[in-house]
């Protein structure tokens, strides 16, 4: 049988592709391989570098896997990088939640708090109400079981102390000292204080607590995977681990058969295997299968005992695998994420089910096919999980029957929800799941009803399109005092404690809080608190908008509510035990400050920061004051008296953390008010310059700091006497090795030293040395504040103290041995020297500077910053003429480094020539710079483009400085060799290619023959589709410096010529070239060709001359008289053309024309032309009418407002709205350019009736 | 119009100028335009000073009182307002 044998023959060919990929012996075909074992190779090395473009990795998964194809692609795809889809445009919406640290999603742990009585009702509150007094009762309990809890803490701290302390004197032996100790005996009274502010804070539950605390119902606290718990599970959510994921863990346990290791070969006919040596890291799709209907099944609520006996097939749990809604609904265990997993897995399982023998029969034909024994080797699956695997046996017949539609039939997406409404994501159900009941809306209560409605709406807003989100707003604003706020608060709230809340959508329901406000006003009274308490995290948001949005909100609130209502509800929340909580409504109190104006609420905050019950309303009270500062700057200034009265007691209080925020806020309110109001710190001035003396710490790093912004606020006398008070102990605090202080020590130092009153010879003698001994060292370098801070200081003593005793105390460290300190040095001089100049340098120090230098900038390894070059350039250029004995060094180790195998040192050495070659001719050594013109020449071939950039920057930077007769290489070598690299595509190759080359063109095009030049247009002709306009100027620009150098006719034809390609970007550009050229070469050699291009029966030619007319006219304004004329005809056909482009493009030749001969006595063939203008001011295309409108616009400049108020008179009254329409937008546009003038030219009016319309000044004649 | 339209620098044109005072409409009927002429004269003979000179001799005023009559006559140019037809 044929069959037989052909099967025979292809077992056996692929045997010995077998042997051939297994590579054990050495067996060749000789048909295949021939004896020469050069061939194949390629025999001699191509010319052009086109051919060997290849990807190397490309080709070495080529090379490997030559005997089986896919689209390229796939092989690419394991190589990508993990973020790649970061890049892809745009920003997927993430969830807010995503974005927060721990501290800002203590948010979630709020209660939104049931609403409370409005005390401004004329009733007495019902039993019932919450009543501040309630809230205030509440909130003392709570302070109470929070004191106690710490009593019992302590007391139980104290007890484990002294059993710890007996067991030890038991023990008798010098053991090594645990932390009890530590607490007993050193840091008593450190350890007090932390322990007091650890309990403030709310973490007291220990672990992730914050998903018992959501106070969204009905969802499992450990589905959802949680960021801190990042596994690497987590990471792709691909539905083959789910097994692996708590999500569902009987099923996982019950799948032992899940080690992916080694499956695929025995899971898989041999053929599959061979044609899958998958990268590791992607998985097989057969891996994921078991897992998958494993998990899928208990789901279902398939009895898992079934589907787990080994051996059986589980029949009948295809039946129960498809999750609807409904289910879904049902199943409220199930988190959104849980759902989106199964459903997208149950997709995955469907498509990748293997094939039955059924299934094969039915599709391959009966004839001419054969079925095989499995062949020895194989060996069936054993494994009882990979027993699930295989596939359920359909209960029908396995032939192919026309599937009955079942209309019913609910598919995995969300069904459709009634009445148009959007979708509705998985972890919306459990908020507006009462929509999916298709209950009869005639059955329900009045209020049930009215609830379903705002649902609707809400989710409108949320999910809808944008014009239905749009309607639902404005339906929620209109009818929000009829929905009344209790209901649409009750909605909205929760909407906005959705843990998986995006972005977007709080945007979105925040806005719709801000619109109901306005409607209810003081209806909102009872629901501030909820609305604080869901709102109150915006304030503290990283994004801006979210900041801005909350304070908004919060500023309408307090509007609508007034300020008592604002208070009573915030009250007691500012000694709140959570810290977070006292942070967000300082910082809302600071926004109801600023709403309701500061004198409303001193009293308040007067109160409250005197408070004698707890330490925590004071600090409260007092961090209200910052925060007050810091959000409405100057404008304390009316208040700062009173600010710092109310606040200037916490200076001296018993509580630390008092003092530290007092003097922060104010440190805050000195900075708001700079540079005024130091009388209102006079109080302050002595517990301030007191407090340094006795504190340490936190609080004397507050302290300082508020110092070190009143100083500037002093005069001179007192500056320079304060100064020298607290320079004591900042002297001190040099030492301290908390980073904190120091960056706090080095700010005072600076705003100290700015300070006028302050002397040099003060800050030299008695500041520098210590100041350079602490914090000039290595260590400084290597964080980033520190470094820029440090550099600040110094830069700021500097101006002070002159550039030489800066710069002569730390040029030594250019040669130190850490690179990061060498660079913090560098930058410090380039600043010192950029500010001051270098004249205070003397020549050792000179010596010593360039010498530090140049081994600074050899020895640099990595520098992204530039900062050494800069360095470089800085003090080379400061230095002037001086820097000539050292020059012939310097240009040494350019050309040294212009030959490094690192491309960064050769860019930088070129970078470096370009900095300094202007002092390099101040030094008069031209020599020298024709030698590194013609050692940059040779370096022309560099491969890297950043490089060759860098060499032609240089190399223009060198014909700049010495001209063009004198550069060498001479411009006629020169320029040839720069052709070729205007076709280099990239940009830094471009522009400084552009920039070259046309300054040859502007300056020594005599050196080059014209055929060059020619050559060099082509070229230029492609860089008009350089996407950086920069280039796209140069070059057009360039056009206009060759076309002077060789006359117009060559490039113009070229460029006439570039007019009829299709792309528009490089037509644009090619008509802003040719009226450049008209413009340098005069119009009249141009405008004959041009004109006569205008006969191409062409509608991008025609286009192009006429927008060229346009640049053309703009360029050359008043010189446009000579060439109005000739012109006319053209544009008179141009205005009458079919085409709209035709006519839009001769309007904005006209404007121009007109605006360039306003008052040059062409008036007759302007009216000439607005009559060809005229009749398209009905053109309804927006660029069209555009340039109508701005021609008819510089016809009233040119010819007069009273002429084009002529033309307009006939329409302004027209029978048809539409044509007055027209005329009276440009009669509007007439009157606010030219109201005056139209007084004379205005009609004479009839009277009519009882009214005058006479005007009879005007007649009045003398 | 299309969708896009409603957004276009054109469609704001004629909200822009409905913000400047004395910017007309096609509703705008021959008294109100009117109004606006004399007001628009009155406010131009006040601005020029050489203006109101001439009328001022013209008239044998002072200038003064010339620039007050002027002032004057802006309130109700033209009369009373006509009674509408329409509504």
């Amino acid at each position: 049988m044929d069959v037989d044998m052909e099967i025979q023959k292809t077992k056996e060919e692929r045997q010995k592709m077998e042997d051939l990929a297994a590579l054990t012996s050495l067996t060749f075909d000789t048909d295949l391989y021939s004896s020469n074992k050069f061939d194949g190779y390629d025999q001699s090395i191509p010319v052009n570098d086109d051919d060997d473009a290849f990807d190397a990795t490309e080709n070495e998964i080529a090379k490997k896997m030559a005997s089986f194809t896919a689209p390229k692609q796939f092989f690419k795809e394991p190589l990508r990088t993990g973020d790649d889809d970061e890049m892809s445009g745009f920003k997927q919406p993430g969830k807010i939640i995503d974005r927060e640290d721990d501290y800002r999603r203590r948010r979630l742990n709020r209660i939104i708090s049931p609403e409370r009585n409005d005390p401004f009702l004329d009733k007495t509150p019902g039993p019932e109400v919450r009543t501040y007094a309630d809230v205030m009762r509440e909130e003392a309990l709570k302070r109470k079981e929070e004191d106690v809890k710490r009593e019992i803490a302590k007391k139980k701290e104290e007890e484990a102390a002294v059993k710890e302390k007996a067991k030890e004197r038991e023990a008798e032996k010098p053991k090594k000292r645990n932390r009890w100790d530590v607490s007993q005996d050193e840091n008593r009274g450190d350890k007090k204080a932390k322990a007091g502010s650890d309990w403030d804070l709310p973490d007291s539950t220990p672990g992730i607590a914050r998903w018992d605390a959501t106070p969204t119902p009905g969802r499992i606290g450990d589905a959802t995977p949680s960021i801190s718990r990042k596994n690497r599970w987590d990471e792709t959510p691909t539905p083959g681990r789910l097994n692996d994921s708590d999500a569902t863990p009987a099923a996982g346990g019950a799948t032992p058969g899940a080690t992916p290791a080694g499956m695929t070969w025995d899971a898989t006919p041999k053929l599959a295997g061979l044609a899958t040596p998958t990268p590791k890291r992607q998985r097989s799709r057969w891996d994921e299968t078991p897992a998958t209907v494993g998990s899928a099944t208990p789901m279902g609520g398939a009895t898992p005992a079934a589907a787990f006996t080994p051996g059986v097939t589980p029949v009948g749990a295809i039946d129960i695998a498809t999750p609807t809604p409904n289910a879904i609904m049902r199943n409220a265990a199930m988190t959104p994420e849980q759902y989106n997993l199964m459903r997208w897995e149950k997709d995955i399982e469907e498509r990748n089910r293997p094939l039955t023998d059924e299934e094969l029969d039915a599709i391959f034909p009966k004839e001419g096919y054969k079925i095989l024994e499995p062949p020895a080797s194989y060996v069936p699956i054993r494994t009882p999980a990979r027993k699930l695997l295989a596939t359920p046996t359909p209960m029908s017949t396995p032939l192919y029957s026309i599937p009955e539609e079942n209309r019913g039939q609910q598919f995995d997406v969300p069904k459709e929800l009634p009445g148009g409404l959007p979708m509705m994501k998985p972890e919306d159900y459990q908020y507006f799941g009462a929509l999916l009941n298709e209950e009869d809306e005639e059955v329900l209560s009045p209020e049930e009803q009215k609830e379903r409605k705002i649902m609707k709406l809400l989710l409108k807003v949320k999910n809808g399109t944008p014009p239905q989100r749009k309607t639902a707003l404005r339906q929620l604003t209109d009818k929000a005092r009829e929905f009344g706020a209790g209901p649409l608060f009750n909605r909205i709230l929760p909407l906005l404690m959705q843990p998986t809340l995006e972005d977007q959508e709080r945007h979105l329901l925040v806005k719709v809080i801000d619109r109901v406000l306005y409607k209810l006003d003081e209806l909102v009274r009872p629901y501030v608190h909820k609305i604080l308490v869901v709102i109150e995290p915006l304030l503290i948001d990283e994004d801006y908008y979210a900041r801005v949005e909350g304070r908004e909100i919060i500023s309408n609130l307090s509007k609508a509510a007034g300020l008592a209502t604002m208070i009573a509800a915030m009250r007691p929340d500012i000694d709140n035990i959570d810290e977070y909580v006292r942070n967000t409504t300082a910082r809302a109190f600071s926004v109801v400050a600023s709403a309701l104006g500061i004198p409303a609420l001193l009293p308040f905050l007067k109160a409250v920061c005197q408070s004698k019950k707890s330490w925590q309303a004071r600090h409260t009270g007092i961090k209200i004051v910052q925060q007050i500062a810091i959000l409405i700057g100057c404008a304390v200034l009316p208040h700062l008296r009173s600010l710092v009265e109310i606040i200037e007691h916490g200076l001296n209080d018993e509580n630390q953390k008092v003092r530290t925020i007092t003097a922060l806020s104010l440190a805050a309110l000195a900075e708001a008010s700079a540079p005024y109001g130091i009388e209102s710190f006079d109080s302050v001035l002595k517990p301030l310059w007191k407090g340094i003396r006795s504190h340490r710490g936190k609080v004397l790093a507050a302290f300082l700091k508020a110092i070190g912004f009143i100083i500037p606020l002093m005069d001179a006398i007192y500056a320079s006497y304060y100064t020298k008070e607290v320079m004591i102990i900042l002297i001190r605090e040099f030492q301290s090795p908390d980073e904190e202080m120091k960056k706090i020590v080095l700010k005072v130092v600076k705003q100290c030293v700015s300070t006028e009153g302050v002397e040099a010879d003060y800050i030299r003698n008695d500041i520098l040395p210590e100041f350079f001994r602490n914090f000039w060292v290595r260590r400084m370098a290597l964080d980033r504040r520190n470094y820029r801070q440090l550099v600040e200081t110094t830069v700021e003593i500097a101006n002070k103290v002159g550039v030489a005793d800066i710069v002569g105390r730390i040029v030594e460290d250019l040669k130190d041995e850490s690179e990061p300190y060498r660079r913090m040095v560098m930058e410090t001089i380039e600043k010192v020297v950029a500010n001051l100049g270098a004249s205070d340098i003397d020549a050792r120090l000179e010596e010593l500077l360039i010498d530090g230098i140049l081994y600074a900038f050899q020895e640099q390894t990595s520098d992204d910053a530039n900062v050494m070059l800069n360095g470089f350039g800085a003090v080379v250029n400061s230095l002037g003429q001086r820097v000539k004995p050292y020059l012939p060094q310097i240009c040494g180790t350019i050309k040294w480094r212009l030959n490094n195998k690192s491309a960064k040192v050769r860019q930088q050495a070129a970078d470096l020539i370009s900095r300094i070659a202007v002092v390099m001719k101040q030094c008069g050594e031209e020599q020298l710079m024709g030698h590194l013109g013609v050692v940059l020449y040779e370096y022309l071939g560099e491969e890297y483009p950043e490089v060759l950039g860098s060499i032609l920057g240089a190399l223009k930077a060198i014909v700049n400085v010495i001209g063009m007769t004198k550069m060498t290489p001479p411009i006629k070598d020169l320029l040839p060799r720069l052709t070729p690299i205007l076709k280099n595509r990239h940009e830094k190759v471009q522009e400084n290619c552009i920039d070259l080359v046309g300054r040859i063109a502007d300056r020594g095009a005599e050196f080059v023959p014209a055929r060059e030049w020619m050559r060099i247009c082509f070229e230029l002709l492609e860089m008009l589709k350089a996407h950086k306009k920069g280039i796209r100027r140069a070059t057009v620009n360039t056009f206009g410096y060759i076309a002077k150098a060789i006359g117009p006719q060559d490039v113009l034809a070229t460029l006439l010529n570039n007019l009829k390609v299709q792309e528009r970007q490089n037509r644009v550009c090619t008509t802003v070239a040719i009226a450049i050229v008209a413009e340098t070469c005069s119009p009249f050699t141009v405008l004959p060709a041009l004109m006569n291009e205008y006969r191409v029966p062409e509608l991008n030619v025609q286009n192009g001359v006429l927008k060229s007319l346009s640049f053309l006219f703009e360029y050359i304004g008043e010189m446009g008289k000579d060439y109005i004329y000739a012109v006319t005809p053209l544009l008179e056909d141009a205005l009458m053309d079919r085409d709209l482009v035709h006519r839009q493009t001769a309007a904005s030749a006209v404007k121009h024309m007109a605006l360039g001969v306003a008052g040059l006595g062409c008036e007759d063939a302007l009216v000439h032309l607005l009559n060809y203008v005229w009749p398209n001011i009905f053109e309804t295309s927006p660029h069209v009418i555009n340039a109508v409108m701005e021609a008819v616009e510089g016809m009233r400049v040119a010819l007069g407002a009273s002429v084009i108020l002529n033309y307009c008179l006939q329409g302004l009254f027209h029978p048809a709205r539409k044509v007055r329409e027209v005329y009276w937008k440009i009669y509007n546009s007439l009157y606010i350019g030219a109201q005056d003038a139209l007084v004379s030219a205005y009609p004479i009016l009839e009277d009519e009736g009882n009214n005058s319309f006479s005007r009879p000044e005007l007649h009045m004649f003398v | 119009m299309q969708a896009s339209d409603r957004f276009n620098i054109n469609s704001q044109l004629e909200h822009l100028q409905a913000k400047y005072v004395g910017t007309g409409h096609a509703d705008l009927n021959r008294f109100e335009w009117a109004v606006n002429i004399q007001r628009d004269s009155y406010a131009s003979y006040i601005g020029h000073y050489p203006m109101l000179a001439y009328f001022s001799v013209a008239e044998n005023e002072s200038v003064g009182r010339e620039r007050y009559n002027f002032m004057q006559k802006m309130l109700l140019p033209c009369g009373l307002p006509p009674e509408r037809e329409d509504d």
